[in-house]
């Protein structure tokens, strides 16, 4: 399979070329990339379902209308397949968020990105694994196993998004969809050696994403390169009237931001270190990496100076409060009744709905989930929603206030995407407060509704890879992807390639 | 400073329609106290002047064109549910059932 090798490891603007010139047609490329998801499979376990039959048709059908000259105004990324998190509901394909309650669901209709995705003639090559309803940063809360990191199987690939950064880091998808409420696009990406973007808040429709926290959730992009997702940006975003915190204004110039950036001149960007990100609890690796990139965009031309933001300290403890809270909201409408797993009581226990519910609820929910509902329900009640939601809805307002002074001053700002590599499983599980610590330089991004992407920044001694995260002003996406391209390419030059060639793809030589 | 007791998990769970092992509500009584200990620090800065934000992208609230859609249909929008008659979900027999039943 060594030509359909060579295909898969394109970046997806280059396979998009490819189509377009009538090199190679959907379907082969779609062919493709099933075969690699058949042999990369039983490494990565990324999928929790395969639409290779849907994925078929769909290229079928593309490439019927390109041979009938029927793609004018299709984005520049018609053909290409993607994996999608199964945390996005589609048609007629099984959608479970990870979860038992929804094992077996099958939604009756489309999120309002898969019809977008649709409609660019992109295939659908399946549902992608996570933590259970978005809920964790290893992918090890799953009710259906774990997803391996391809750099190192035994290693998690981070989460919550971990099956769709393992797809696209071990060649399994070029493409993929995340959901975003804390850092579960970026952090995966980090822990993948791939770029993970989570647009602003309201950038991309929520309608048809499985509610985890409303105010923090966000749909993006996943990619191997900074103009991959650019492209997959543009596909996704913009207003829709089915979400109403979607913003009324067409999508940022991302795409032709992300190629000004591949010239590498970043001469009058100015760039913020973080002061309260990193230092104590970062990995050397982590900060070694990370101190290198920001010298190599000063060579660019870039500005940098360190700025302070004093309120982001307090943003993991309150993120800590709105996300359950509105964790245990959202999911209260699994109750067994209308759709999912209905668990009765066992005998003795009285038949009602609400037992139902209660059984059905225990049953259907793991332990991270529980948790989060009991946490959120206690902060929502009377007597504490002042002193906990009411105050955390303040630091928010603190946090907001942080980033707008901060990019009086800056144009975007960086940090290392997580505090280290990816870890080995069950290293964590069993204390969730490191766990939720791992968090800490994703979570402002969700707290203020600023936009914010991962890349790869290197290798760590541990031989894992790095992320490096930007963040740009709200509905100002653009800002962040013109130094991240402008870096992934000054990094790439001096690796002699992306940085997933330095990965061993035992599965690509079956 | 918050400290959950056995009773309050209980009570919790009773709230969320969770029924939670004995096992589970041990472990979650020390994970929560955790948790809460370091959601505490939150209070100190959240002074009486500083506003609540609940939307981190303030937009204006519109009215959408009423345009008419089709909508699922009924065999769709059920498609997911315990049935055993056309048209209705099947649901748990509750004391009030039939009463309700009869109303209409």
């Amino acid at each position: 399979m060594s030509n359909a090798t060579e295909l898969v490891k394109l970046s997806a603007a280059q396979m998009a070329e490819k189509i377009r010139s009538k090199e190679v047609s959907s379907r082969e490329l779609t062919q493709a990339h099933l075969d690699v998801i058949e042999a990369a499979e039983p490494t990565v376990n990324a999928f929790l379902h395969v639409s290779d039959k849907e994925a078929l048709a769909q290229a079928d059908a593309f490439d019927k209308k390109l041979a009938e000259g029927d793609t004018e105004g299709l984005p520049e990324l018609a053909g290409v397949p993607i994996a999608i998190k199964d945390m996005i509901v589609t048609k007629g394909i099984p959608t479970t968020a990870a979860s038992k309650i929804l094992e077996g669901w099958v939604p009756p209709y489309d999120a309002t990105v898969i019809e977008k995705i649709k409609a660019a003639g992109m295939p659908i090559l399946g549902k992608t694994n996570l933590d259970e309803f978005a809920q964790g940063s290893s992918t090890e809360h799953s009710a259906f196993g774990n997803t391996h990191n391809p750099w190192d199987a035994t290693r998690v690939p981070g989460g919550s998004g971990g099956g769709s950064a393992s797809a696209v880091g071990s060649y399994e998808a070029p493409l993929a969809l995340g959901t975003d409420t804390g850092g579960s696009i970026r952090q995966p990406g980090a822990f993948t050696g791939t770029v993970g973007v989570k647009p602003t808040y309201g950038g991309v429709s929520r309608y048809g994403a499985i509610a985890m926290a409303s105010s923090l959730d966000q749909i993006g992009p996943c990619g191997r390169t900074v103009l991959d997702t650019a492209l997959l940006h543009e596909v996704i975003g913009g207003n829709d009237r089915r979400d109403s915190t979607s913003i009324p204004a067409p999508v940022p110039p991302v795409a032709a931001a992300a190629r000004e950036g591949l010239k590498r001149d970043l001469k009058g960007v100015r760039v913020g270190l973080i002061k309260e990100i990193g230092g104590e609890g970062f990995e050397a690796g982590v900060a070694a990496r990370f101190n290198e990139a920001v010298k190599l965009l000063e060579s660019m031309g870039a500005e940098v100076k360190e700025v302070s933001l004093p309120h982001l300290p307090y943003s993991l403890g309150a993120y800590y409060i709105i996300m359950p809270s509105e964790v245990s909201s959202n999911l209260a409408r699994y109750d067994g009744m209308r759709y999912g797993l209905r668990v009765m009581p066992p005998a003795g226990v009285p038949q009602t709905s609400a037992n139902m519910m209660a059984y059905t609820r225990e049953a259907g929910f793991g332990d991270e989930v529980k948790r989060r509902i009991i946490l959120g329900t206690y902060a929502l009640s009377a007597g504490y929603y002042d002193a906990w939601y009411g105050s955390a809805q303040k630091v928010r307002t603190l946090v907001i206030d942080d980033f707008n002074k901060a990019f009086e001053q800056v144009d975007v700002l960086v940090s290392p995407t997580a505090p280290s590599t990816a870890f080995h499983f069950g290293e964590k599980t069993s204390d969730p407060l490191s766990m939720y610590l791992g968090d800490v330089a994703t979570i402002p991004a969700n707290m203020a509704g600023v936009p914010a992407m991962s890349i790869p920044c290197g290798l760590s001694d541990n031989g894992m890879p790095v992320g490096f995260q930007f963040f740009a002003p709200q509905r100002h996406d653009e800002a962040m992807y013109k130094p991240a391209a402008a870096l992934e390419a000054a990094l790439e030059e001096q690796w002699g390639g992306n940085i997933l060639t330095k990965m061993a793809t035992p599965w690509l030589n079956a | 400073m918050a400290t959950f007791t056995r009773e309050e998990i209980e009570h919790l769970a009773d709230l969320a329609r969770i029924a939670l092992t004995d096992e589970e509500i041990t472990r979650m009584q020390s994970e929560l106290n955790a948790v809460a200990d370091a959601i505490d620090e939150v209070q100190k800065v959240a002074t009486d002047d500083v506003p609540p934000t609940a939307n981190p992208v303030p937009l204006e609230a519109y009215l959408r064109p009423d345009v008419a859609a089709t909508p699922l249909t009924q065999e769709e929008a059920l498609a997911g549910a315990p049935r055993d008659r056309p048209g209705h979900v099947r649901r748990p027999a509750d004391p009030g059932r039939v009463i309700h039943e009869q109303r209409h």
